[in-house]
């Protein structure tokens, strides 16, 4: 074979499959590389022609090349025999998923039962509990979502009594639509949007910020001065989580209220009528009942925000993995309370 | 000056699934050295701190600083008592981002003294004006360099005054000179505090300049795993070793076996 000009990576590509076909196709006979008008030769040139090698079969005899040339070939060679191809292994065998599934079950027990631990030690550990950090947290989760929460559910609520007046008018009950919107809220969609945007803001920054301590050193350091991380990062984050979410959920229900009075004042009803009728079918059971979840649901969110946070594994990808992994977790985790839920709710007429 | 052993490390093992990383790593470090744990990368220098240190647990052999067995059946009851009497600075210097330098220093003395916060803020800027950080207390991590980060790292480690200090690669990745203040301060600490260092460190000048004593950890220090070559003053392994990855250590060259 007789090459000519530069060998480099920017021009062996269009020869690469011509080159090591041709080679396969004269295994047996002698390959001579005839490099007389190479007036360039980089790693990439040289990586063709072992490849060519490789696809020969036999070393060539090397011809009319200069001796830079020659040694450059000669140490590419001697690299892509020392490295051998690795075999890609298969990404996810159903034997993985169900042991990284079982993993991830016994790892979320065991941080609960870590959790617990740190519980029980508290009065023996009582300054490890900072106020201050309690208050940042807290800072953090409630009082800087609140034109968020306000927002979503003022909107909320305008959705909620425009739909469904469509259907209600045809029986001309359009008065329910307070009931119907107050009833929904307070006892579904409070908790869930609140616990949706709780894992959304919060339960993924709780995750970023613990995953770049572990990824910094910081949680070793803290281990190594005796100063326990459940103590010092997660319970203070579970609490703020769990004081705020039924603050959250109770002005996401009042702006979702003033949404619904919004509408329903267009259709011509005076508040008086709309604060009758709520007040008539929604009784505290209601209202307590979606708080008893909101408390529940920020728990969880909170817990699974820092174990994704304290199980950051290496690398500057692994923060991005934990974020993503708390916020699916946290709003997997609510729905599926929500519908435990659901169902001891019905369990006892509630 | 009495020799008192303040750690003793004996046959030492840690394995990572299949992979032995090193094995029957033993030796003593006493009171008031500069112990220097060296050798080249990937073999084992860290995971040896982080087992003395308490973060791992040995796959085999113990470990007993102040006396105290961190490796055996009441590991985690030792480990307790072992660290409110060490410090640690880490690679990264390991500071909390969410804090000041100051509020990073104070941190420890807030957890395990009683002092009042003024009298916190007093310790803590000492510290830092030993690591020559004085006007850097309130600045956050995030706006300080490298170097400054390790030394406000040792600021950290030493707020409690331990008796003994472990720094993981204190010079890595620092210009020479930075990298000679860092040495001269762990020299000024020792002779004024008498605490015990031990630096986990591959920087040759440094080693030179701080050790009393070191070992030096090789990954083929057997067939199937690393361990311990060498140990002992590093100017005489320098000037005398006939191992050749001691020697190709020490004079900054290829080792014979892979230069063949």
């Amino acid at each position: 074979m007789a090459f000519a000009g530069r060998l480099e990576a920017g021009t062996v590509g269009a020869l690469w499959r011509q080159g090591t076909h041709a080679a396969h196709r004269a295994r047996g006979r002698a390959l001579v590389f005839d490099l007389t008008g190479v007036s360039f030769c980089d790693v990439g040139g040289a990586t063709f022609l072992a490849a060519v090698e490789a696809a020969h079969g036999e070393a060539a005899n090397v011809t009319g090349a200069d001796e830079r040339v020659v040694a450059l070939l000669d140490r590419t060679r001697a690299a892509s025999q020392a490295a051998p191809r690795t075999e890609l292994a298969v990404p996810w065998t159903a034997r993985d998923i169900v042991t990284a599934a079982l993993g991830l079950v016994a790892a979320s027990i065991a941080f609960l039962g870590e959790a617990v631990v740190a519980i029980v030690r508290l009065p023996a550990r009582r300054r490890m509990l900072r106020l201050s950090d309690l208050l940042r947290y807290a800072d953090q989760t409630g009082v800087r979502s609140v034109p968020l929460v306000f927002l979503l559910g003022y909107l909320i609520g305008l959705i909620l009594a425009f739909q469904s007046a469509v259907p209600m008018r045809q029986f001309g009950a359009v008065i329910f639509v307070a009931n119907l919107v107050a009833i929904s809220l307070l006892r579904e969609l409070g908790p869930l949007l609140a616990a949706v945007i709780l894992a959304g803001r919060t339960g993924s920054a709780f995750a970023a910020e613990i995953g770049t301590m572990k990824v910094n050193e910081e949680i070793d350091a803290l281990v190594t001065m005796g100063l326990d991380p459940m103590t010092m990062l997660v319970l203070p984050r579970m609490i703020a989580a769990m004081l705020m979410m039924p603050l959250m959920t109770l002005l996401l229900e009042l702006a979702g209220l003033l949404g619904m009075a919004t509408v329903m004042r267009g259709f011509g009803f005076p508040l008086q009528a709309i604060a009758l009728q709520v007040q008539a079918w929604v009784g505290a059971g209601d209202l307590f009942g979606g708080l008893f979840k909101a408390v529940c649901f920020g728990l969880a969110i909170a817990a699974i925000g820092c174990r994704a946070g304290l199980g950051t594994g290496v690398g500057p990808r692994a923060v991005g993995q934990s974020a993503t992994a708390a916020v699916v977790g946290g709003i997997v985790a609510t729905v599926a309370l929500d519908g435990v839920f659901a169902l001891i709710f019905y369990r006892l007429h509630l | 000056m009495t020799v008192e052993p303040i750690i003793h490390v004996e046959s030492v093992a840690q394995r990572f699934g299949s992979r032995t990383i090193f094995r029957d790593v033993s030796f003593t470090v006493n009171t008031g050295e500069v112990f220097v744990v060296l050798g080249g990368s990937g073999c084992g220098k860290s995971t040896l701190m982080k087992q003395m240190i308490g973060l791992l647990i040995p796959s085999a052999g113990h470990i007993e600083i102040f006396g105290h067995d961190i490796s055996g059946a009441n590991g985690e009851a030792a480990l307790h008592e072992v660290q409110r009497k060490i410090g640690v600075m880490f690679q990264s210097g390991a500071l909390f981002g969410s804090m000041t330098l100051l509020e990073n220093v104070m941190l420890p003395l807030e957890m395990f003294t009683d002092l009042p916060v003024d009298g916190r803020e007093a310790v803590a800027r000492v510290k830092l004006g030993l690591v020559g950080l004085s006007d850097a207390a309130s600045l956050m991590p995030a706006e300080i360099s490298g170097g400054m980060a390790r030394r406000a790292g040792i600021a950290r480690a030493m707020s409690l005054d331990p008796p003994l200090l472990f720094l993981d690669e204190p010079s890595a990745g620092l210009d020479p000179i930075t990298s000679a203040g860092l040495d001269k301060l762990i020299l000024d600490l020792r002779h004024d505090l008498g605490a015990t260092f031990v630096v986990v460190t591959h920087e040759l000048a440094s080693i030179l300049a701080i050790a009393d004593r070191c070992i030096m950890l090789d990954r083929h220090a057997y067939r199937d795993a690393g361990g311990i070559i060498a140990e002992g003053d590093p100017h005489v392994l320098r000037d005398t070793s006939t191992h050749p990855m001691v020697r190709a250590f020490f004079r900054r060259e290829l080792p014979a076996v892979v230069a063949a």
